[in-house]
């Protein structure tokens, strides 16, 4: 098994794609003789031709091409650099790669997959540090997964460009030259959907996606310090979703459920996540719900800190919760 | 002393290259934080294009933006501190390197999304229209973003309804690490606004009082209803894409020449056959940035208490 970071466990998942498929395209801007701004393609360019180039700074007409050419057989890959930088291209989403199927009766479809990554880095400014994924699942015909480690990252690549439908891959800057892992690369694509129990403890669940499991783990820790053990449930596929799983776990623990994310809480996925709980009726007292404050994100790394959940604020609300 | 003509020029270039290299500085030692896109080697364009406005003029300008607000007359100091996110910035912080305004100086915002200000500049000019005020907008883009949808959209807008826009193309030959020329089959950017009606000119971009006079005429055009008018000014950035980028994508010959052609070492050298003591002037603006960077580092963090305010009215 080769040890990989989590750009490298990308780039191995995009590689072994462009060789298993040669229906697939991997393009977007800088990602081919550059390698990627976080070095994510690098080389791929090299070995795979004319199949993954590099594009002019047009985010629709990069969606857009990938929607024409998935109509017609080909698998594209492409990479949206910022999930910021969507939202002057989304018409190609929203109103067109998530109705082909739907409006031709299956007649036609759009399999490509967006590569893209969000969240916010230090001094990053309000326009490259927005949390996005809600604004993607509130759109029925998309697929959307948070990865948090190199394997998951390596086995969300796989499945989502294996999905037939068009699915939207959330990475987190951060996360791209982490901790190498040992990453198991060989096996047979998964289907999309699924979740991952990262620990397990009686007193509440905790569900949680993306560069956000890694604070909740580290808060979860601190806590079993404290005589205190949590379940974190990390659901790295938002769509599908794993509502199963999170309904087995919250009964096991007690009807407690948290869930954490950085995107802002008003209108976050976390919001659906506790609604369904509630239908199903496993909850018990009061969810929680932790996320960035609703607000635009600031530069300033001391105010953004006070926005942003960090692993002492999420080890303080999970503190309260499982007291009350 | 009060320098004038191309000596003015010299320490105008001089205090925005400064100022770009004490945030290099700044960066390395860890006060500054972040993605930061530096402006050196691009000196002259905002020097010679800031000249034709007025303070009620509009301008807006991109992530590369340091050497626009300054050349618009934004203070050192409060700019320093808006990238160290002091408390004293010209937005306290919240805007930092790549996304600041200073709207008291007639900067009305970089923008991070490529594209993005583009059309503000066009409603900025269609203000004017409606308010009585006579304003010109002007608006300062990269080579890359000729290619977003968004840009091509603003300048038809202008161009239909003769508002009186400047559109000013910095080619310096990348977009990130992606050259122009991979990226379109026309390289001649300014045929997009002769297209759609739009007067269109190539310029060296290097020479501050060629970019002073060819703007300084399309904004007269502008202010006495003839429409919108667009600028490429040919240019080189003599550093990364934003500071960390090590250019993998450029060579060294190429480096070299950019070196010949930017705009500090040539009016250095025309200035000194002169007599001019240039050494002198580069002091000056480094001694004035010195000074702005510590008074700034001094300043107090901005307070996480107030980071809540201002969202909405
Ligand atoms: C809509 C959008 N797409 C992509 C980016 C990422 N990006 C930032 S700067 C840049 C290159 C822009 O090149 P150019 O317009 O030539 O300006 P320069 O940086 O050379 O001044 C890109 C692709 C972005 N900020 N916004
Ligand atoms: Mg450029």
């Amino acid at each position: 098994m080769p040890e990989l970071n989590y750009a490298g466990a990308v780039n191995a998942a995009l590689r072994r794609c462009l060789e298993e498929l040669p229906e697939t395209l991997l393009y977007g801007e800088d990602v081919a003789k550059p390698g990627g701004v976080h070095g994510v393609t690098r080389r791929l360019w090299k070995d795979f031709g004319d199949r993954v180039f590099d594009t002019p700074i047009s985010e629709s007409a990069i969606l857009g091409t990938a929607v024409g050419a998935a109509m017609m057989g080909r698998r594209p890959i492409v990479e949206i650099m910022w999930a910021d930088f969507f939202l002057v291209a989304l018409d190609q989403l929203v109103n067109q790669a998530a109705n082909i199927r739907y409006v031709s009766q299956g007649r036609l479809a759009a399999p490509l997959t967006v590569r893209t990554q969000q969240g916010n880095s230090p001094a990053a400014c309000a326009q490259h540090s927005q949390n996005l994924e809600a604004l993607f699942t509130h759109v029925p015909g998309l697929r959307v997964v948070v990865p948090s480690t190199p394997q998951n990252a390596y086995d969300s690549m796989v499945s989502a460009v294996y999905c037939d439908d068009p699915v939207v891959v959330f990475d987190n800057r951060t996360l791209y030259l982490g901790e190498k892992q040992q990453v198991a690369t060989g096996g047979a694509p998964a289907p999309i959907g699924g979740s991952t129990m990262r620990r397990t403890g009686a007193a509440a669940t905790v569900v949680t996606w993306g560069a956000m499991t890694h604070r909740v783990l580290a808060a979860a820790d601190r806590l079993a310090e404290e005589g205190t053990e949590v379940t974190v449930l990390e659901t790295p596929w938002l769509n599908p979703f794993d509502h199963e799983a999170v309904h087995r776990s919250v009964a096991a623990t007690g009807g407690r459920l948290a869930v954490v994310h950085e995107a802002n809480v008003t209108g976050g996925f976390g919001g659906e996540v506790v609604v369904r709980a509630l239908e199903a009726g496993v909850l018990s007292g009061r969810p929680l719900r932790l996320g960035a404050a609703d607000t635009r994100i600031p530069a300033a790394t001391a105010l953004a800190g006070a926005l942003i959940p960090d692993t002492e604020q999420i080890l303080t609300e999970l503190r309260k919760f499982t007291r009350a | 002393m009060t320098r004038e003509g191309p000596e003015a020029d010299l320490l105008a270039m001089w205090r925005i290259r400064a100022f770009e290299e004490k945030l290099r500085e700044l960066h390395k030692a860890g006060d500054l934080l972040g993605s930061v896109h530096l402006c050196i080697g691009q000196e002259a364009g905002p020097v010679g294009a800031c000249a034709a406005l007025t303070e009620q003029d509009a301008l807006f300008a991109t992530y590369r933006g340091h050497g626009w607000a300054i050349a618009r007359g934004v203070p050192l100091r409060p700019l320093f501190a808006e990238l160290l996110g002091r408390a004293t910035g010209v937005n306290g912080g919240r805007g930092g390197s790549a996304y600041f305004s200073a709207a008291d100086h007639g900067f009305h915002g970089e923008n991070s999304i490529v594209g993005g200000g583009v059309s503000h500049a066009v409603g900025a000019a269609l203000a004017g229209r409606h308010d009585g005020s006579g304003r010109i907008a002007m608006t300062v883009f990269g080579d890359g973003a000729m290619n977003q949808g968004a840009v091509a959209e603003a300048m038809n807008f202008a161009a239909a309804f003769d508002l009186p826009v400047l559109f000013l193309c910095e080619n310096n030959r990348y977009s990130e690490l992606t050259p122009i020329r991979d990226m379109v089959r026309n390289e001649a950017l300014t045929d997009r606004a002769t297209a759609l009606g739009i007067a269109a000119t190539r310029i060296d971009g290097n020479d501050p009082a060629l970019v002073r006079s060819t703007v300084a005429r399309y904004a007269d055009a502008a202010r006495d209803g003839r429409g919108p008018a667009f600028v490429e000014l040919i240019t080189q950035r003599l550093v990364g894409h934003y500071i960390g980028d090590v250019q993998q994508y450029r060579t060294r010959a190429e480096l070299e020449e950019d070196g010949r052609a930017e705009p500090i070492a040539r009016a250095t050298a025309a200035l000194a056959e002169s007599g001019v003591d240039t050494e002198a002037i580069e002091r000056a603006a480094r001694d004035e940035v010195d000074a702005a960077a510590a008074t700034a580092l001094a300043d107090p963090p901005a307070d996480p208490a107030t980071a809540k305010e201002h969202l909405y009215a």
